[in-house]
C-alpha cells in the first residue's frame, strides 16, 4: 500500500430512523454495526480523519439531474435530501481542499435512479452521485469526471444519466446481469452516439473473488482512466460483492475492497449497496476508510476470513481475463465504432421499458438524442408510466453547443400544453428547470 | 456546613459554606511537593474555631493525578491487549510494556476467538521479570462483553499489586481511548491511593466524621474511598471546579457561555439550559485521548499576561507568558498593560504600563493610545472568535437520525459569564462582539472552591441488550446476564436507571440529588435472512448529570422569591 497519509473527510449518515419498510434490507439497522466498528476502532480520533455533518441537497440540485414526476418533493423523503446532501458535502470538502479525499457513508443509496424518476427502483429514488457530479460542475465549472461503480449490481441509473455525456466516464463492474438485478450491464452497453466508449460495463461471473476484481482494476479500469485523464475520480462504493452478502453471489473480502480503493485512489467515495450488515460492512467500511487515509489496513479482516475458502476457480480467472481484454479492445476502437453507429444520421432513438421494483411501477420511455460533434447532444424524452403520468422532457446537456440549445428551446416552446400531463425543460449550463 | 477546596497549580482556594452562604474563604500557596500540607493549611484557615460536628461534608478538587501524569511520575504498567482485527497493533501500542494476545469479541459482543493460556502466561512471566506491579487488560469491544478481559485476569495469578480492566473505565466505544484510560488509571494508581491514604489519616486525626468527596473532571463528586478504585476520574478536576462555581454563582437555566480569563490562558465552557456540556467521549491529557468523563472546555493561549509583540508587520498575542504584566514589573507588554493605558482599570504602575505599550507603538509608529486600543481589541477578538468557533463546532456536531438533522437542537447563548482578573474591563467589549449580554458573578475569585463544595455526585451507565443473544451487558458494573425473549426497551430503561441509582448511592450521592436522565435510547429490529425478525438490539445510556446539590437550588430559589 501507499505509505503517505492523506487527510480524509468522512460524512457518516446511517439514518437510524429511516427504512423503506421494517424488514427491508434498507432499514434502520443497516449501518449500526459499521458505526460501532468505526467508533470502536477510534478512527475519528486519528488526526488525518475528520468527520463532517452532511448538508441538505435542494430541489434545485435534484432538478439539475432528474426529471422527477410530477416533481422532486413527491418522489423523495427527507432522508434522500440528506444522503444526496452528504455526497455533496463530501465533494465540497474535497473541492475546497479542506481534505485530500472524502467518503460519504450515507443511505439511502442512488445508483439505480435514472434520469426520469416515477418512483423508487433498486432501493433508490434519486441518484446521489449524479446529483453530486452536476453540483460540482455547476459550482466549479466543467470537469472531466470518472465514476467507477464497484457495487455488485449494475448501476443502470448512473449509466442512463451519463449515457450521452462524453465528459463523464462511467465504469461499472458487477455480477453478471443474467444472474442478478437489474439484469443489465453487458459490454455492448457502451454509451450513446455522442459518448460512445464512455460507458464501460464489466460483468463478473458469480463467485468472483478479490483476484478478479484487482485484475480488472489493473488491466482495464486503471489503463482506461490513464487515457481519459479525469479531473476527479469517484467510487460508487457498493459493498455487496462481499462473500457474506445475502442478496448477491460474489466472493470479495474487506481486504479486497481496501486494496482496490488504495490502488484506485478516488477523490470521493460514496457508499451504495451492501447488505451483509453484521459480518461484512463493519470491516469493508473500516478497510476503505483506512485505505483512503493512507493508513495501514492490512490487519482489517473479517473474523471468519479464510482467503482459500473463497478464492475464485481458475475457470473464472480465465473468463475474466478474456472479458477484460475484449472490453479494453472495445474502448480502444470506440471512434471507429461511433462512425458506424451514426452512419450520417441526425437523431438516434432508444426505447426503454423500465420497471420500478421497489414501488411496482412500469414505465415506457422513448429517448431521442441529436447526433452532435460539438456537445453531448440535445435529448428529448417521452415517458409513460403505469401511474398514469405521461410526460415529455427536453434536456439541454452541460457545455451544450448553440445548435442543440436553440433546437431544444424551440421544441419546448412549441410543445403544446395539454398534450402531456407535464412538459419539462432542463438546462444544465443555465441551471434552468421549467415545467408546464 | 460544607468545605470546598480546590488545589490549583499556584494557589489552593478554600471556602466554608454555612447554609449555602459563604462564611469564610482562604487562599494559600500550593506546595507542589506536599499537597496534603496545602490542604491542611487551607482547611485550618477556614475551619479553626468551627464546630466539627456541624460539618456535613468536605469536597476536594486536587491536581494530584493530573500532576503525576503531566510530570511523568507514573508507574510502569504492563498492558495486555486483545485487539483482534482492525487497526495495526503498532498504532495501539501505548508503551514499551504493551503485549498483544489472542482472543476477540465482535461488535455484538460475540466472542469470535478465545484466549490462549500459554500466551498470557508468557506475558505474565515477562512482566514479573521486568518487575512490573501494575497491569492493564483491555479488549476490543470489551464493553460489549467483559468476559474475555476477566478470563485473561484469571489466567495470570494475583501477585500483581493492581489490575485495571478496560470495560470498567467507560461504556463508550473507542478501543484506543480505552487503552489510554486503562493505562493512565493503572499508572497513577499508587500515587493516588497514597494520597487517599494520607487524606484519610489527616481526617482521622481531626474530630470530624463528615464524609470526604473528590471532584471529578465531569464536575461531579465521588466519595473518596470509592474514588480510589478509579483514580483516572480525578484528573483535570480544576477546570470543572471553576465551571461548577460559575454555575452556582449564576444559578439559572439559560444557554450560556462561561469564560475564565486567566493570566496565561482563557478557558471557555458552554451551558445548555443551565447544564455544562460534557466532552462527547472523554478528556484529553498530555496527548492521551481518554474515555474519562469530563466537562467540555476549550483553552486558548490568551490571557491578561500574554506577551504582546509586533511581528512581520502585525500584532501577535501569546500564547507564551513571560511573567506578570509590565505594570507589575514584568518584562514584556501585555493586554493588562493595554487596559491600564486605556484607563479601563487602575491596577499596577501606570507609568510602567505606558512605557511597555510605547515600545510596540514605536515599532508600528503610532500613538500609545492607538496601540493600546489595537492590543485590547485584538485580545477581545481572539477570545470571541474562539467562542464562536466552539459554538459552531457544537452546533455542527454530526448526528445520525433524520429527525435530529431537521429538528436538531442548537445552543443559542443568552449570556456570557466572565470571571478572572480582566473580567471587568473586558466584559463590555466581549459582550458587544458576541452579541449577547455579559454578567460578572460575585465571589468569582473563589468560584472554583465554591464549585467543588456545591457539586453533586455524578455518574453514567451504558446498557446493551441483545434479545437475539438473550443477553444484557452493563460493562462499567461488570454485569453480563441472561434476559428473557420479551425484554423490552422499557425494561432496559428501568434496569439501567435502577443500576445507575445504586451506583450513584454507592459513590456517595444523596437521594434528592439523583437527577437521572436517559441520554441515549435506541432500539433496532434485528432482521436476518429473508425479512425474518430475530430480536432487538437495545442501547440505553443514562446519567446523573452534572449539577448543584438539591438543597442549594432550593435555597437559591427561596432567596429569589
Amino acid at each position: 500500500m501507499s505509505d503517505s497519509k492523506r487527510k480524509t473527510g468522512l460524512i457518516f449518515f446511517p439514518a437510524f430512523d429511516w427504512a423503506i419498510s421494517p424488514t427491508h434490507p434498507e432499514r434502520e439497522e443497516r449501518l449500526l454495526y459499521t458505526q460501532d466498528q468505526v467508533f470502536e476502532e477510534g478512527l475519528l480520533d486519528l488526526d488525518n480523519i475528520v468527520e463532517f455533518k452532511p448538508g441538505l441537497a435542494t430541489t434545485q440540485d435534484i432538478n439539475r439531474v432528474h426529471i422527477c414526476v410530477p416533481d422532486a418533493p413527491s418522489v423523495i423523503t427527507q432522508s434522500h435530501l440528506i444522503s444526496a446532501g452528504g455526497a455533496i458535502t463530501a465533494a465540497e470538502k474535497v473541492m475546497q481542499k479542506e481534505v485530500d479525499n472524502a467518503f460519504a457513508i450515507v443511505r439511502p443509496p442512488g445508483h439505480h435512479a435514472m434520469r426520469v424518476v416515477h418512483g423508487a427502483r433498486g432501493f433508490c429514488n434519486i441518484n446521489i452521485e449524479a446529483i453530486m457530479v452536476e453540483y460540482i460542475r455547476h459550482k466549479y465549472g466543467p470537469k472531466k469526471i470518472a465514476i467507477v461503480d464497484t457495487d455488485c449490481h449494475h448501476g443502470d441509473g448512473s449509466q442512463d444519466i451519463f449515457w450521452h455525456d462524453p465528459n463523464t466516464l462511467y465504469i461499472s463492474v458487477h455480477q453478471d446481469g443474467r444472474t442478478i438485478f437489474p439484469g443489465s450491464g453487458f459490454p455492448d452497453e457502451f454509451g450513446g452516439p455522442n459518448a460512445l466508449g464512455y460507458t464501460i460495463n464489466m460483468p463478473f461471473p458469480t463467485n468472483t473473488s478479490d483476484e478478479g476484481f484487482l485484475f480488472t482494476l489493473d488491466n482495464l479500469i486503471l489503463p482506461i482512466l490513464d487515457e481519459f485523464k479525469p479531473d476527479l475520480i469517484i467510487n460508487s462504493a457498493g459493498q455487496d460483492n462481499h462473500y457474506g452478502d445475502p442478496i448477491t453471489d460474489m466472493s470479495c473480502s474487506a481486504q479486497g475492497y481496501a486494496i482496490l480503493n488504495d490502488r484506485l485512489s478516488p477523490d470521493i467515495a460514496v457508499l451504495e449497496g451492501g447488505y451483509s450488515i453484521e459480518s461484512a460492512l463493519p470491516y469493508t467500511n473500516v478497510g476503505i476508510i483506512l485505505a483512503m487515509a493512507g493508513i495501514d489496513y492490512s490487519h482489517v479482516t473479517e473474523p471468519d476470513y479464510n482467503p482459500e475458502a473463497i478464492r475464485q476457480t481458475p475457470r473464472i480467472t480465465q473468463q475474466i481475463e478474456q472479458q477484460v481484454s475484449y472490453i479494453y479492445n472495445l474502448w480502444k476502437n470506440r471512434e471507429s465504432q461511433r462512425a458506424e453507429l451514426i452512419k450520417g444520421g441526425e437523431y438516434l432513438r432508444r426505447d426503454k421499458g423500465i420497471f420500478y421494483d421497489t414501488d411496482g411501477i412500469s414505465e415506457h420511455q422513448e429517448e431521442t438524442v441529436r447526433i452532435c460533434n460539438e456537445c453531448g447532444g440535445l435529448i428529448t424524452i417521452r415517458s409513460k408510466a403505469s401511474t398514469g403520468n405521461n410526460i415529455f422532457a427536453v434536456v439541454i446537456p452541460g457545455q451544450s453547443c448553440p445548435t442543440c440549445r436553440e433546437k431544444g428551446e424551440k421544441i419546448f416552446k412549441s410543445t403544446a400544453e395539454g398534450s402531456y400531463n407535464y412538459i419539462y425543460f432542463q438546462d444544465r449550463d443555465r441551471d434552468i428547470f421549467l415545467v408546464k | 456546613m460544607i468545605i470546598g477546596i480546590d488545589v490549583g497549580g499556584t494557589h489552593t482556594d478554600a471556602v466554608l459554606l454555612d447554609r449555602f452562604k459563604i462564611k469564610k474563604t482562604a487562599k494559600v500557596i500550593t506546595n507542589q511537593e506536599n499537597l496534603i500540607k496545602s490542604l491542611m493549611e487551607a482547611t485550618e484557615a477556614i475551619f479553626d474555631g468551627e464546630d466539627p460536628g456541624e460539618l456535613e461534608k468536605v469536597v476536594l478538587s486536587t491536581t494530584i493525578s493530573t500532576n503525576a501524569i503531566v510530570q511523568g511520575k507514573t508507574d510502569r504498567v504492563g498492558m495486555i491487549l486483545a485487539a483482534g482485527p482492525g487497526l495495526s497493533p503498532e498504532m495501539l501500542r501505548i508503551n514499551e510494556d504493551t503485549h498483544f494476545t489472542s482472543g476477540y469479541v465482535n461488535h455484538r459482543g460475540i466472542r469470535v476467538a478465545g484466549t490462549n493460556r500459554g500466551e498470557v502466561s508468557g506475558i505474565e512471566d515477562t512482566f514479573k521479570k521486568e518487575g512490573i506491579n501494575h497491569v492493564g487488560i483491555v479488549g476490543k469491544f470489551s464493553t460489549r462483553n467483559p468476559g474475555l478481559e476477566t478470563e485473561i485476569a484469571d489466567i495470570i495469578d494475583n501477585s500483581f499489586r493492581h489490575i485495571s480492566f478496560g470495560h470498567r473505565m467507560s461504556g463508550n466505544l473507542n478501543f484506543p481511548r480505552r487503552i489510554a484510560t486503562t493505562y493512565l488509571n493503572a499508572a497513577i494508581w499508587d500515587t493516588y491511593n497514597a494520597f487517599v491514604k494520607n487524606v484519610m489519616e489527616y481526617v482521622g486525626r481531626t474530630n470530624t466524621t463528615a464524609p470526604i468527596y473528590i471532584l471529578k473532571a465531569d464536575g461531579g463528586t465521588t466519595g473518596i474511598s470509592q474514588s480510589a478504585g478509579y483514580p483516572g476520574g480525578s484528573i483535570l478536576s480544576g477546570p470543572a471546579a471553576s465551571i461548577m462555581g460559575i454555575l452556582s454563582l449564576t444559578n439559572d437555566s439559560k444557554d450560556a457561555v462561561a469564560l475564565d480569563i486567566g493570566g496565561t490562558t482563557t478557558d471557555i465552557a458552554i451551558f445548555a439550559g443551565g447544564t455544562p456540556l460534557l466532552e462527547p467521549l472523554g478528556v484529553t491529557i498530555e496527548g492521551h485521548k481518554t474515555l474519562i468523563r469530563g466537562l467540555l472546555t476549550k483553552s486558548i493561549g490568551i490571557g491578561g499576561d500574554s506577551r504582546v509583540r509586533y511581528e512581520d508587520g502585525r500584532l501577535v498575542i501569546g500564547p507564551e507568558r513571560d511573567g506578570p504584566a509590565a505594570a507589575f514589573g514584568g518584562p514584556s507588554p501585555t493586554p493588562t498593560d493595554a487596559m491600564i493605558a486605556l484607563g479601563l482599570t487602575d491596577i499596577g504602575d501606570r507609568g510602567k504600563a505606558l512605557k511597555a505599550v510605547e515600545e510596540i507603538a514605536g515599532v508600528k509608529n503610532c500613538s500609545i493610545e492607538e496601540m493600546a486600543k489595537e492590543m485590547f481589541d485584538l485580545v477581545c477578538r481572539k477570545i470571541t472568535s474562539a467562542v464562536n468557533e466552539m459554538l459552531l463546532e457544537i452546533n455542527n456536531k454530526p448526528v445520525y437520525t433524520v429527525h435530529e438533522i431537521f429538528e436538531g437542537k442548537k445552543i443559542k447563548p443568552e449570556v456570557v459569564y466572565i470571571v478572572g482578573g480582566p473580567a471587568r474591563p473586558m466584559a463590555p467589549y466581549i459582550d458587544k462582539m458576541l452579541g449577547f449580554p455579559s454578567c460578572i458573578p460575585e465571589h468569582a475569585e473563589v468560584a472554583n472552591a465554591i464549585g467543588a463544595a456545591l457539586a453533586r455526585t455524578t455518574t453514567e451507565l451504558t446498557l446493551l441488550a441483545d434479545t437475539e443473544k438473550g443477553e444484557m451487558t452493563i460493562a462499567e458494573e461488570g454485569i453480563q446476564v441472561r434476559i428473557p425473549d420479551g425484554f423490552t426497551r422499557e425494561d432496559a430503561i428501568s434496569v439501567c436507571e435502577d443500576k445507575l441509582r445504586e451506583r450513584a448511592l454507592r459513590m456517595g450521592a444523596r437521594e434528592d440529588d439523583l437527577d437521572i436522565e436517559v441520554i441515549e435510547d435506541q432500539v433496532f429490529n434485528m432482521i436476518r435472512g429473508m425479512g425474518y425478525s430475530t430480536g432487538k438490539n437495545i442501547r440505553i445510556k443514562a446519567q446523573v448529570k452534572p449539577g448543584l446539590i438539591a438543597g442549594f437550588r432550593k435555597e437559591a430559589s427561596n432567596v429569589r422569591q
